[in-house]
């Protein structure tokens, strides 16, 4: 099962990769909207330490990966 | 809650300076319009663009409250209860030097207050202070080059509450490919650290001092507490790709390294043999944690975002994490975003609950982080943002509230509802 969940993940970021389009920048209205940003919302910030304290994983998220810790 | 109040007027204040900040200018002369058959005339105000001006101030503030029964102060057992208070404030300075390059100077000021109520049994009778404060001052310079977009930055980073002081400091960089659809980016991170030596009372040295009534951890009579070092050592990459015109991507990777005083002093464990000790972990920690992203519009008014990370740790910890967001814009300005993530852990390999620990361990904690769980965060959020401003205030950009609630299956609930202010 876990085999064929890897393949077709695999088999879509290929599809993705593949399928890039050269945008120009005034095809990029959808794209530059505030909400598509690959990013964490400002608001998140607090959210994702809180996260950070109180499970082990950390990081790939643009937040903390230790150090500097406010724990309690 | 009326300091909010008041730091939020106050920023308000500052930004509405700012929005006027060009208004001196325009109002020395109004300038005819311009016509074909016209000449253009010199634009005789003194408006320079290369100057620095205050281009953004955010300001986030949460309210945090939690509920469980397994803290690590008390060995795994015992109260989990915490409220925290944390505000930000991000002032965004930006100016263009003489090549057209963009420069951003972003200053960060966090100050957070909490209340824990397993922090008073860092004294055995519970009468140790259950209140604490922490901020953690930030500033961070970027200069974006104007023909290819490619930044360069470099930051700096403090932190200090009673028992943690930290330092930190990154390089980082960004290069675009060459159709701008496509970007690299790199971060590399230190944080130089020192963990306060506060140990349960029960353990504490007799060297220290103690106050006459007993108390730990409440600014007053403890000048002697030592302290150990931490450093965390971190390098995260990231590219970002558009792959058509509604849907986005982004792959991340972390590289972290810490070594030195990994555990907390004042965490309690309880062996199987009904002694108690404190926490101990090893003096290093390797995590590798990979992510993805990807973002999808979705016909004319929903955006789907979504979120997956792995993660592994020389602790033992692999982790996987899900998070998808379904933003719905009622209006080009208003949107609602209902939320869900859900987080699996397993435990570390020095995990134990309350007195099951054995005392032939080398390392050892009962702290319910490192333990096997699953969690579920789940919530909603609304965004405005008109172009008139939010109420009609100009200054006002941007406004967002969220709230979440989130449960561990170790029976640890928590809520949190953050506000987000941005001014132009």
């Amino acid at each position: 099962m876990n085999r064929i969940i890897k393949l077709l993940g695999c088999s879509l970021l290929l599809m993705a990769f593949t399928s890039c389009v050269n945008l120009k920048e005034y095809q990029k209205n959808r794209i530059n909207d505030s909400e598509m940003a690959l990013s964490n919302r400002k608001v998140e910030k607090n959210e994702l330490n809180f996260q950070s304290y109180r499970e082990a994983a950390s990081g790939a998220n643009a937040g903390k990966t230790g150090g500097g810790c406010g724990c309690n | 809650m009326k300091k909010i109040y008041l730091s939020i007027v106050g920023f308000s204040f500052i930004c509405s300076i700012n929005a006027h900040a060009q208004s001196k200018a325009d109002s020395a002369k109004i300038k005819p319009a311009y016509t074909i058959n016209g000449t253009p005339k010199q634009d005789s105000s003194h408006y320079n663009p290369h100057k620095l001006h205050l281009d953004e101030v955010n300001f986030v503030t949460s309210y945090y409250s939690q509920n469980g029964d397994h803290s690590a102060v008390t060995g795994g057992i015992g109260t989990e209860k915490v409220t925290d208070i944390a505000n930000g404030l991000d002032l965004n300075f930006v100016w263009t030097n003489h090549n057209q390059n963009k420069n951003t100077l972003a200053v960060g000021l966090g100050f957070d207050y909490h209340s824990a109520a397993s922090q008073a049994f860092v004294s055995k009778t519970g009468a140790s202070s259950p209140t604490g404060t922490r901020i953690y001052p930030s500033v961070d310079w970027t200069v974006e080059n104007a023909k290819t977009g490619n930044t360069f930055g470099v930051g700096a980073y403090a932190s200090s509450e009673f028992n943690y002081n930290s330092l930190g400091a990154d390089l980082h960089y960004s290069v675009k490919t060459d159709n701008k659809n496509g970007e690299f980016s790199a971060k590399l991170q230190g944080y130089f650290d020192h963990v306060t030596l506060i140990y349960p009372s029960e353990f504490e040295p007799a060297s220290t001092t103690i106050n006459t009534n007993g108390n730990y951890g409440d600014g007053g009579g403890h000048h002697n507490y030592g302290s150990s070092p931490r450093e965390t050592y971190s390098a995260a990459f990231g590219y970002s790709q558009i792959i058509n015109s509604r849907l986005q991507i982004a792959f991340l990777a972390d590289i972290v390294e810490q070594k030195g005083f990994l555990s907390l002093p004042f965490h309690r464990v309880y062996f199987s043999n009904g002694k108690d000790t404190i926490e101990r972990l090893p003096s290093s920690r390797f995590k590798l944690p990979v992510g993805f992203r990807a973002n999808y519009f979705l016909g004319d008014n929903i955006i789907l975002r979504s979120y997956y990370r792995y993660y592994a740790d020389s602790w033992g910890i692999r982790s996987n994490t899900a998070n998808l967001e379904v933003v719905y814009k009622v209006s080009p300005f208003f949107s609602i975003s209902p939320f869900y993530r859900y987080y699996t852990q397993s435990a570390a390999r020095y995990f134990a609950p309350y007195e099951e620990a054995s005392p032939n361990q080398t390392y050892f904690t009962s702290n319910y982080e490192y333990a096997k769980f699953h969690s579920q965060f789940f919530g909603v959020g609304f965004r405005v943002a008109p172009p008139n401003g939010v109420f009609g205030w100009q200054g006002l950009h941007e406004l967002e509230i969220r709230y979440g609630h989130y449960a561990q299956n170790t029976d640890l609930t928590s809520n949190v509802v953050s506000l987000n202010l941005g001014f132009k």
